[in-house]
């Protein structure tokens, strides 16, 4: 039941979860300009170019699972902002922050994922870059 | 040898403390030769720093004098600057941002290219699955557009040529510097020595020292358009392209790298692209790889990009 997800709270415009990334993508309608936070267990962390992924099932108030994806730049990127490719394993409990992907799916660029422990990697500014498909 | 035979003549005692001091001896004597040596001073056991360049800009009261003529070691952007790093918005003096002030020279038929390019990144950005950016399909970046991503350079030369390693891809250029005349632009390649040669993706390459501190360097005889973009926001360039780079030492650990582009095919006039400021970083950094892999990039578009492309 712990391990359950939980929440999360998503981030409607003017929630305070909700915090405006930068989004140097003027043209872009990939993603949205506001946060979402969930909360869920990691499937798997893929460190890989041109960008890593990690997948997380998160249990809705339904509790429903959904698993979401977050998606980051491209590992010699984020090395530096904290990621390792060790960093997350099936079964650890994360908090996500990410910009949601325009089209409504639980899909999303990650800027700052926080582990069980309190470690932080990335940082909410860190939605860097619309994270398309660029090696 | 001697010693042992004179030892082995006498009593088992005296025997025993030779053994034990002359080896005493000559180790002590080879760990005060070993301290001695400046390197044994200096060195500690050699390790694996971050496999990423972030060095800080160096502080004013660090700087030292640069070396003459010469730009060798691993230069990265300013740290923590991925802007500068990646110019994933566009080349850095004129980001694709919409804003007229970065609005570029285009001629029509360069405006009829950049339309007909559909970038990742920019004012006119599309999702991953629409995209017909070279780059995608793991075509080599090329000249210019390896100078606008991902930066990480190591720099060799010796007295005919300075290489660049450029740590996307793997890739590396040749600037020669023995004085030899730049080629001229013919049929879509270039002439020189009165023969024609085909076009590269890094072109043809000549650098001249206009003082101890700056080289400058032209580049001609690069791809032509539709193979070759820019920038990541889909910018076009030419087969007329010539680039000029200026490389200015500025002390040591500083080096300024600006590019000027001059296509008449697809800019009316010469614009300035960038002029970066790199700072040398731990020699010893052994990079991350960065290569791109055509299975990589078509199993993250299984994964997720197509995925968070679609309605």
């Amino acid at each position: 039941m712990r391990n359950r997800l939980v929440i999360v709270l998503t981030a409607a415009v003017g929630l305070l979860t909700s915090v405006p990334l930068i989004a140097h993508h003027t043209g872009t309608t990939l993603y949205t300009d506001k946060t979402v936070t969930v909360k869920g267990i990691v499937k798997s962390w893929l460190w890989s170019n041109p960008h890593c992924l990690l997948r997380v099932d998160v249990t809705g108030e339904d509790g429903q699972v959904v698993e979401w994806i977050a998606e980051t730049q491209a590992p010699n990127t984020i090395y530096l902002e904290g990621y390792r490719a060790k960093s997350f394993k099936a079964g650890d409990e994360v908090t996500l922050t990410l910009r949601q992907a325009a089209n409504g799916r639980p899909y999303g660029q990650l800027a700052q994922a926080v582990l069980a422990d309190g470690t932080k990697l990335g940082s909410l500014e860190g939605a860097r870059g619309r994270g398309a498909a660029a090696p | 040898m001697e010693i042992e035979s004179s030892v082995s003549s006498s009593k088992g005692v005296p025997r025993m403390r030779y053994r034990f001091w002359v080896p005493s001896v000559a180790l002590l004597g080879a760990v005060l030769a070993l301290l001695a040596h400046p390197s044994a001073q200096t060195r500690s056991t050699p390790r694996w720093p971050d496999p990423v360049p972030n060095r800080p800009p160096i502080a004013e009261k660090d700087k030292k004098p640069a070396p003459r003529r010469s730009l060798v070691g691993m230069w990265g952007a300013r740290a923590g600057n991925r802007q500068a790093t990646n110019q994933s918005s566009g080349v850095q003096l004129k980001p694709n941002n919409g804003r007229p002030e970065n609005q570029l020279p285009y001629t029509p038929y360069g405006l009829e290219l950049y339309k007909s390019h559909k970038p990742l990144e920019g004012a006119d950005a599309v999702p991953p699955a629409a995209t017909n950016d070279p780059r995608v399909r793991c075509e080599p970046l090329g000249m210019p557009r390896h100078n606008h991503y991902d930066l990480g350079i190591q720099i060799f030369q010796d007295e005919y040529k300075i290489a660049m390693l450029y740590q996307y891809d793997n890739r590396w250029r040749i600037i020669w510097t023995d004085g030899r005349p730049l080629p001229t632009l013919a049929d879509g390649g270039v002439e020189m020595d009165g023969q024609y040669r085909e076009a590269r993706w890094f072109g043809y390459s000549v650098g001249r020292w206009v003082d101890d501190y700056t080289l400058e360097v032209h580049t001609v005889g690069t791809m032509a358009e539709g193979r070759v973009w820019l920038d990541n926001t889909g910018r076009p360039v030419s087969d007329q392209l010539h680039v000029i780079e200026t490389f200015r030492r500025l002390d040591y650990d500083s080096l300024e790298w600006s590019e000027t582009l001059d296509d008449p095919k697809v800019y009316t006039r010469p614009w300035q692209t960038m002029k970066m400021p790199m700072t040398l970083q731990d020699p010893r950094i052994d990079l991350m790889t960065r290569y791109c892999s055509p299975s990589e990039i078509e199993n993250y578009n299984r994964e997720y990009g197509n995925a968070v492309s679609g309605k």
